[in-house]
């Protein structure tokens, strides 16, 4: 008689976490590969990459040169603090703008509306988080950079210019750091109105009748009471906010004025973003024959990587410690 | 008397305190800055969503579905069946991946090892779309020497929708009650029964409003296939290497630049074909949910 082999049973919870596992290991793959494609770059800029303004791929029709056993064209040199400044600073506007509109936005959905106004207000501001980046990019090409160029920034600079000096001239065309930043303020502000809105309804009714029978009025119960109960919730929602706006890349490619090797003078001033960089900058990179170009576009990458991921990180244990897994 | 009395009443105010101006005008103010900016919210989203249907509508005509882009000028059939090619291949990708994912974080995901994947499952959500579409570009297009196309592209899109997927599938799951596991189980069914025949019937419409919003989220996309699935003129050829595939959001960005009216009107079609897109799958996906919930 012959043996009949008992089959091999693997528990099917094993498979799932096989694949689950991917995940975590997407991750691990993906700064692994950027690691190993930016090294080059990485060993030949060294330090001076995120501190100096110079991103110059070389003589292009030169022969390339041996430096420290890299190759690379003569006279090339990476040094990306522009991007970074850029990437901050765009950032940190549309946080600004979008944390107090944002919250204000919140508060009416959940005080100032019920039933289904307030379903079809929070729809409509979730929807801005739907509208394709390029789209953004496309209304802020054609509608926001005319708009801004020729009243809004003149305004400012007559108003707000007169006090403080990164509101003064000159006003360029439009293009630049107030403008990215307001798109991505726009692109951003769902996240922050529809994680407070959901916290402000879910409040202990509780809280609000102690507040109201102290003689307190609905809008005080909310800012003496409510909100500062949501801090923590409202400290995370605007990091990931922040961490959102940082990898940006259509809408501000098209309306950042795409500024090379120099730093902002003003808020008017045009800009890059890594992200936007790595977009508008791979076509020309192609062309160094030495690939070093690409590496140094891995490192930005790599860069912008590791940025986002430890803002993420930070945003995610903030709200985890606050009970909020959103 | 009682008619002098109530006189006295209505001179004296009836409240026993009176609330401080100061307080009832800091008060308004909040109120008005509340609808203010809740306005100015909707303001700027109907002001986009009109102004690309208004540009984009007249720029459609048949020309657009029936040929393929030449140069600036032409139709964008390629780029249209680009587009929804490149999200199927990826949803066909990132759907059973995301949807096991999902399963394990929900039933298995308590101990440690769920912990650190859901916490890197966020992470992952929030790495930049052009970090993914740099990475497809290393390691797809130059490393296995793919070139620009649809492969390379599809899986950039999936391993961007993959976390969405993943989270949204677990949520969906978390919610369906304990007592149906207990009765399974109890009945002798194993897991994968469990699974496949109670908990993904009774959380599938939770996980397709994930899937669409995913969906919704890939068709939008640029930055991930700019340089994995580069561009052609011409109708996808069926085949997943070494032929780059046009795709909407592409015209958009790239023929908006020209200066020439032809590539703006087609820019201006793909802005309304997009858009249109991006929100019927999201007020699909709302409508769905809403219904299933009642």
């Amino acid at each position: 008689m012959r043996k009949v082999m008992p089959p091999i049973r693997v528990p099917f919870s094993w498979g799932l976490g096989a694949v689950a596992a991917l995940l975590p290991l997407s991750l691990a793959v993906i700064i692994i590969f950027l690691l190993q494609a930016a090294w080059p770059a990485i060993a030949f800029n060294g330090w001076g990459f995120l501190i100096h303004n110079s991103w110059n791929l070389g003589n292009m029709y030169a022969d390339p040169m041996t430096v420290r056993g890299i190759e690379v064209l003569p006279r090339a040199n990476y040094g990306v603090l522009f991007l970074i400044v850029g990437t901050v600073l765009t950032s940190l506007i549309a946080l600004a703008l979008a944390l107090p509109i944002g919250i204000y936005a919140a508060i009416f959905l959940a005080e100032g509306l019920r039933g289904w106004p307030r379903m079809v207000g929070s729809f409509l501001v979730e929807l801005l988080a739907a509208v394709p980046s390029v789209v953004y990019g496309l209304w802020g090409y054609l509608v926001l950079i005319p708009f801004l160029g020729k009243y809004l920034f003149p305004w400012l600079a007559h108003t707000l210019g007169v006090v403080l000096p990164i509101f003064r001239g000159p006003l360029g065309s439009g293009y630049g750091l107030l403008t990215a930043g307001i798109v991505l303020a726009l692109m951003v502000v769902p996240l922050i109105t529809a994680s407070l809105r959901d916290a402000i309804v879910a409040t202990p009714l509780a809280l609000r009748e102690a507040g109201m029978s102290m003689g307190a009025s609905r809008m005080e119960v909310m800012r003496r009471i409510i909100l500062p109960g949501q801090k923590p919730l409202l400290v995370g929602v605007a990091i990931l906010a922040l961490g959102r706006a940082l990898g940006e890349t259509m809408a501000v490619l098209m309306v950042s004025g795409n500024a090379l090797n120099s730093l902002p003078t003003n808020i008017y001033d045009s800009v890059s973003t890594m992200a936007s960089f790595i977009a508008s900058q791979l076509d020309s990179a192609m062309q160094d024959p030495t690939g070093m170009a690409v590496h140094a576009l891995a490192e930005v990458a790599l860069l912008l990587m590791l940025i986002s991921i430890l803002v993420n990180a930070i945003a995610r244990g903030l709200l985890w410690l606050s009970g909020n897994r959103a | 008397m009682n008619g002098n009395h109530r006189m006295m009443a209505s001179k004296t105010p009836t409240r026993s305190f009176v609330i401080n101006p100061m307080r009832r005008l800091v008060d308004a103010l909040s109120w008005g800055l509340a609808a203010l900016s809740f306005a100015l919210l909707i303001f700027a989203l109907l002001h986009i969503l009109v102004y690309v249907f208004m540009k984009g509508y007249p720029a459609l005509n048949l020309k657009i579905f029936t040929e393929d882009t030449q140069g600036i000028a032409g139709g964008l059939r390629n780029a249209l069946i680009g587009s929804i090619v490149l999200s199927a291949f990826a949803l066909l990708m990132a759907v059973p991946i995301g949807v096991s994912a999902g399963v394990y974080l929900s039933e298995h995901g308590a101990g440690w090892a769920g912990k650190i994947s859901r916490f890197l499952s966020d992470v992952l959500v929030g790495v930049p779309s052009i970090v993914l579409g740099y990475f497809g570009y290393i390691v797809m297009v130059i490393g296995f020497g793919w070139k620009f196309s649809l492969l390379a592209g599809a899986i950039t899109l999936a391993i961007l929708m993959l976390p969405y997927i993943a989270r949204t599938s677990e949520m969906a799951l978390r919610a369906v009650p304990q007592t149906l596991r207990e009765a399974a189980y109890g009945l002798g069914c194993p897991e994968w029964r469990l699974v496949l025949r109670v908990l993904l019937p009774a959380a599938r419409i939770p996980i397709l409003t994930g899937i669409l919003m995913a969906l919704a989220i890939a068709l939008g996309e640029t930055a991930p296939l700019l340089y994995t699935a580069g561009w052609s003129n011409y109708l996808w050829t069926g085949h997943f290497t070494h032929e780059g595939v046009g795709y909407l959001t592409y015209v958009i960005w790239s023929f908006i630049g020209e200066p020439y009216q032809s590539a703006h009107q087609l820019a201006y079609a793909a802005a309304f074909l997009i858009t249109l897109m991006v929100l019927l799958i999201n007020i699909s996906a709302r409508v769905l949910l809403l219904k299933w919930r009642r």
